[in-house]
């Protein structure tokens, strides 16, 4: 659909050094066109940060940013295109739609902006309105959109403007759950058909799978893991990720499935990796029993309950002790355990239940 | 207190309703003098107001949205005719504009132009006391304004200059009205600057206020009917422009 927009699409790649008080932010990025790329991480990571600096709304202190063969931005040889020349398109979080003008104003914001006539602009914001389903909305101003309309709007707005690159802003987070859900297939169908290179930054695990053909996880700055969507979710490199995806992670040694794990324990693993290796298992897979149970679980040791919480019709156990993990349980269990915090349990886990993969 | 204050606002105009000599009314407005001098003061008021819109909106951005040193000195600088008694404001204009002044013996010279003691020396003498009242009304406007729809244009490809006629002015628009207003009312009341500077001709720089105080002198009834005039044609025009702009700012 987006092929008629009539820009190829150029590759971004840009290397960030941004320096704000104690903060500092040191990211390379690369994102192929047609590509999407989600930043992903906790708040205060520095993905805004870095959203802010490829739309040129914050200066770089160090690095260079490349749209195809155009220099953005590069600290060394001083170039610095202001956000209006770099054809970088921005959905915010809010996303700040001009109050005073109508849906089709908004959308032909841009074009008129370069000089295209009205009445051609305001039939390519109708366009754009239509394949974003807001035909009937396009006489209307911004406060009496719904928020999934102000987000699609807010998408058109962007993408009419015909971006080199476009960023999106945690694009959902100002969206109810049931809208949500919605908009976030709306928006991946027309993601994918926008044939730039796209950023989305999100703190969201889910958003950042659905939008994303590809996650780079930041945390203090830094990139701490990238790659494809399954690849990030079934192998976890810090706790972080692990918390997202939520599975337990654990760091240790291999040695033919036998891995010491650096609190002094030991698990075993039907998988075979060797050396520095991250050990990572589903919460569900771990049984909890009140005494030493008798069974085939090769993997088995005490612990100290730390927390009993619900979580949808099953419940998370925090537990302490030599291997700290999350296991998940059914509230039948819970019951029939007697678990509650400080009580004292033993936990298995099987070994074929245990990834191991290296560090 | 309270009480004391909202009288002391009050009775005077209260008073000057009172003493309106309604019978004769028609016949002081019907003079020719008088009708020469609100049309004047009219025009004056309304060219001032322009000019101030057109110098003091851009200057009111550069306060606003300035990083430059010195900004609060020079925001100090245009507020001084605020505080400045007008008198001193006409005689400050004086000293620059007039024949012998600063620029004006270069204009005199060069062009052949003089400024004092015309039509055009009431709206300098008016925009430079009024002036500020727009300057500061819309500074605060574009300060409360979100800065970052500036960011969004700029985004999508705006200029600066696109931005501010499309986005930033009608966001700041309500604050512009009121700064009009205030502004349009100060210059139709000025007295001290214009008698100063423009001095007091007939049908050319003799303004309504002017009027009020000459004629008060010869015949305090007829003085009371032109300020009446004076004070329905500030309160219609703020009524007016309230209903339109200042209510809708939400």
């Amino acid at each position: 659909m987006a092929h008629d927009v009539g820009v190829s699409g150029s590759t971004l790649s840009a290397d960030l050094r941004v320096r704000r008080g104690d903060f500092d932010l040191d990211l390379a990025l690369t994102v192929q066109p047609g590509e999407v790329v989600a930043l992903l991480g906790p708040n205060g990571a520095g993905k805004s940060t870095a959203l802010r600096v490829l739309a040129g709304l914050l200066p770089l202190d160090d690095g260079t940013v490349r749209l195809g063969r155009t220099v953005v931005e590069d600290t060394v040889g001083r170039v610095r295109l202001e956000p209006d020349e770099r054809q970088v398109g921005v959905v915010f979080q809010d996303y700040l739609l001009f109050p005073h003008l109508t849906a089709r104003e908004n959308v032909a914001f841009g074009l008129r902006a370069r000089g295209i006539a009205r009445r051609e602009a305001r039939e390519r914001a109708d366009d754009w309105l239509a394949r974003v389903g807001l035909v009937e909305h396009a006489g209307q101003k911004p406060r009496q959109l719904s928020g999934g309309q102000a987000q699609r709007v807010a998408l058109a707005r962007a993408l009419a403007a015909e971006p080199r690159l476009l960023l999106l802003d945690e694009p959902l987070a100002a969206l109810d759950a049931a809208t949500r859900l919605e908009v976030r297939a709306d928006l991946r169908r027309h993601l994918a058909s926008f044939d730039g290179a796209t950023v989305v930054v999100t703190h969201d695990a889910l958003d950042a799978m659905v939008l994303a053909d590809r996650l780079v996880v930041v945390e203090n700055g830094r990139v701490v893991q990238s790659g494809a969507p399954r690849e990030v979710a079934a192998h976890p490199r810090t706790d972080y990720v692990a918390r997202l995806v939520g599975l337990n992670l654990l760091r240790g040694f291999a040695v033919r499935g036998r891995v010491d794990l650096a609190g002094g324990s030991t698990v075993t693993s039907a998988g075979h990796a060797d050396g520095d290796v991250f050990v990572s298992f589903a919460p569900n897979a771990v049984a909890l029993h009140r005494s030493r149970p008798d069974s085939s679980a090769r993997n088995c040791w005490p612990a100290r309950v730390a927390s009993v919480e619900s979580h949808g019709d099953t419940v998370r156990v925090a537990l302490d002790g030599e291997i700290p993990v999350v296991a998940e349980v059914t509230p039948w269990a819970v019951a029939e355990l007697g678990l509650r915090p400080g009580g004292e349990v033993w936990a298995t886990v099987k070994a074929t239940e245990i990834v191991v993969y290296p560090a | 207190m309270a009480t004391v204050a909202v009288l002391f606002l009050v009775v005077p105009v209260i008073g000057l309703l009172v003493r309106t000599p309604w019978s004769t009314l028609g016949d002081v407005l019907s003079r020719d003098t008088s009708i020469e001098a609100l049309r004047l003061s009219l025009m004056c008021a309304t060219l001032a107001t322009a000019v101030s819109l057109v110098l003091g909106v851009p200057l009111a951005w550069v306060l606003a949205r300035g990083d430059f040193p010195g900004r609060s000195l020079l925001r100090a600088a245009v507020t001084v005719p605020l505080v400045l008694p007008p008198v001193v404001g006409g005689v400050a204009l004086f000293a620059a504009l007039g024949r012998r002044g600063l620029v004006g013996r270069p204009l005199d010279e060069i062009f052949g132009i003089t400024l004092p003691f015309t039509t055009a020396a009431v709206v300098v003498a008016e925009t430079f006391v009024a002036m500020p009242f727009l300057v500061i009304a819309v500074e605060g406007a574009l300060r409360g304004a979100d800065r970052r729809y500036d960011e969004a244009a700029a985004t999508l490809g705006a200029s600066r200059w696109y931005t501010f006629r499309r986005v930033t002015l009608p966001l700041v628009a309500p604050g512009v009205a009121a700064g009009s207003v205030l502004c349009w009312a100060r210059a139709l009341g000025e007295f001290g600057a214009t008698i100063t500077f423009a001095g007091n001709f007939p049908g050319t720089t003799r303004t309504m206020p002017i009027e009020v105080y000459i004629t008060l002198q010869q015949d305090p009834a007829a003085a009371v009917a032109l300020s009446l005039v004076l004070l329905v044609v500030s309160v219609a025009v703020l009524a007016g422009l309230r209903e339109r702009w200042l209510t809708t700012s939400a």
